[in-house]
């Protein structure tokens, strides 16, 4: 049943930057399985001649010519900001990574 | 943030014990006037969050539409260098965490670039001392895709103002979202002690490139062309590729020349000292030339890359295309071979106005009139000069092709002196008109009546009889005196070697 195992559970934990606890990941590994499991159902009736599908419409080709359009204003841009501080998005110390 | 504990190797004598291999990723801001998916501003230098709309935010519900001036870009700088052309290719989520992307994933191109398989020929220039000559290295090029620029991160708190410390960040979003192109090569294989030189050329040469097609402002200075530097050793070129070490930051073609060495060095000494090089990003330093240890390349590889569902995929027209192909610019070093041998230039003179960034401006002036010699002694002298004094580029000085060719021209017809030639250039310079204009109001032009020289000069034999005396007695040098009197009586106007003839025509022998 459960074709996801508790590691991988872990590592996706760790990309997404949650923390879990042991009993969370093995709840989560079942639950994605489960997931996993409906999703896989697709499988059974794939055949070599069709492609996966990334987008539902067939449509190819959409641009925008290359003009301005007015956008936000800093004070909009930062209106939802939970901090903000010289114009700028306040956010808090990034650690472990280098920019 | 600690620099290696390891004692580097010389430069020479690890490219002696290694083989080097290179990879050089460039990252190309194109100057479209909105960004890759939306339409907000792209003006460099505006106040923070200024130049952003919801989708370069990244707030929920926008949705993303392709620049078509951008893709065009991207086709254009894909055919210059010589690639194939996808016929269908996809955008792609990278999936990071990090403030910079507010988005949480930063919108690329993964397996699907819109271009691949390409090559730039470089032209590597000999050494200095003349010691390493001058070659052709053909580059391979992997791929060119498209993608979104991050916005910038201010670092506030700790002593250093890095990140390291920091109490916190300040986000600017202006530059997220601006179309980025970038553009990853082969490994460089066979490059040898040259590695750095190579490396050097091949930006150069995609500068240029990239110039020509006028997608970018390619200002490194300014990040507009960004350069990271791969290079890993290996025993010998037989040899299974060594671990690289990948560093960023290099931003300016010196530095990349530099990187390439001071890297070299670092790995024969990790390798020397038998233990293995670590692969991770490596961050450069302008001012100590050293580059220290970023993140370890590893969990953070894991991208999740997945195809972009909020943007339908590109099938570029192959009428557009050869359109496109059709119309490129004559490829700028083919150009600057062409214009060599017409202007008749040496490879010094050839290479002093090109790094000068004079080409065109030489071009130009040469098809206004002037001789290429003339053209280029005013464009890579007292014009760059002048350029440099005030901070802003060749083309940006109130003086044209035209003027200057109308300039020489004076020059050549004996009008002016060089130094009278100067004289007027200050006042074109300052806006008060054409050379002729200029000549005119500042009355420059060289005395050419023969007889206010003939006077002057007897005048300056009545006053200095000792020189005339040493000049008779054979010390001939002694002339400069009575030149420099003339010349100073007749305010710089006249042509000093008339002056000279006649000075020693009057004293007499």
């Amino acid at each position: 049943m459960s074709t996801i195992s508790r590691p991988e559970v872990e590592h996706l934990a760790r990309l997404a930057r949650i923390d879990m606890t042991d009993e969370e990941l093995d709840r989560m590994a079942g639950q994605l399985g489960a997931v996993l499991d409906a999703v896989q159902q697709v499988a059974s009736v794939v055949s070599d001649d069709v492609p996966a599908t990334s987008h539902p419409v067939p449509l190819t080709n959409v641009t925008r010519p290359d003009v301005v359009r007015p956008g936000l204003s800093a004070e909009d841009a930062l209106a939802a900001a939970p901090e903000a501080e010289d114009g700028r998005f306040r956010v808090p110390q990034i650690l472990e990574e280098d920019a | 943030m600690s620099t290696t504990d390891v004692e580097l190797v010389d430069y020479d004598e690890a490219v002696a014990e290694f083989d080097p291999v290179l990879g050089l990723e460039v990252h190309v801001e194109l100057s479209t006037v909105t960004k890759m998916f939306s339409a907000a501003p792209t003006e460099f230098g505006a106040a923070p969050n200024t130049q952003v709309d919801p989708t370069s935010l990244g707030l929920p519900g926008a949705l993303p539409v392709l620049n078509a001036k951008a893709l065009e870009s991207a086709v254009r700088i894909g055919l210059a260098l010589n690639c194939t052309i996808a016929s269908y290719c996809r955008f792609a989520r990278k999936n990071y965490f990090y403030p910079d992307m507010p988005k949480n994933f930063q919108t690329s191109q993964y397996d699907e670039p819109i271009a691949y398989d390409g090559w730039l020929d470089v032209d590597v220039p000999a050494s200095e001392d003349g010691s390493k000559p001058a070659f052709t290295y053909r580059v391979l090029i992997e791929r060119a895709h498209m993608e979104e620029d991050t916005g910038k991160s201010l670092h506030v708190g700790g002593s250093t103002g890095r990140i390291h410390g920091a109490e916190y960040s300040l986000v600017d979003y202006n530059r997220a979202g601006i179309p980025l192109i970038e553009i990853v090569t082969r490994p460089l294989e066979g490059t040898g002690d040259r590695a750095p030189d190579v490396a050097r050329a091949y930006v150069a040469a995609l500068r240029d490139v990239l110039r020509s097609l006028d997608v970018s402002d390619v200002k490194m200075e300014q990040g507009s062309l960004r350069c990271d530097v791969n290079l890993s050793l290996r025993p010998t070129p037989d040899s299974p590729l060594g671990t690289r070490s990948e560093t960023k930051n290099v931003n300016s073609l010196r530095s990349v020349e530099r990187a390439v060495r001071y890297e070299v060095s670092r790995h024969a000494a990790v390798l020397r000292a038998g233990e293995r090089v670590v692969q991770e990003t490596r961050h450069w330093h302008e001012d100590t030339g050293l580059t220290t240890s970023g993140r370890e390349k590893s969990d953070a590889e894991d991208y999740r890359y997945f195809p972009e569902p909020d943007l339908v995929p590109i099938t570029p027209d192959p009428a557009w295309v050869e359109e496109l192909r059709a119309a490129l610019p004559e490829p700028p070093a083919q150009r600057r071979k062409r214009l060599q041998a017409e202007w008749g230039f040496s490879d010094l003179e050839m290479r002093d106005t090109a790094n000068a960034g004079a080409v065109d401006l030489v071009e130009a002036t040469v098809a206004a009139g002037a001789s290429p010699a003339g053209a280029r002694k005013w464009w890579t002298g007292e014009l760059s000069r002048r350029a440099n004094a005030e901070g802003v580029e060749l083309s940006a000085l109130r003086v044209g092709p035209a003027d200057v060719a109308e300039l020489q021209a004076l020059v050549e017809a004996g009008t002016l002196t060089d130094r009278l030639a100067r004289e007027a250039l200050d006042g074109m310079l300052a806006g008060e008109g054409s050379a002729a204009e200029v000549v005119e109001s500042r009355g420059l032009a060289v005395v050419s009546d023969e007889s206010a020289l003939v006077a002057a000069v007897d005048a300056a034999i009545a006053a200095n009889p000792g020189v005339v005396e040493k000049i008779r007695g054979g010390k001939a040098q002694a002339a400069g005196a009575l030149i420099g009197a003339v010349m100073k009586e007749m305010r710089g106007k006249a042509d000093a070697a008339r002056v000279r003839e006649l000075v020693v025509e009057r004293v007499g022998g």
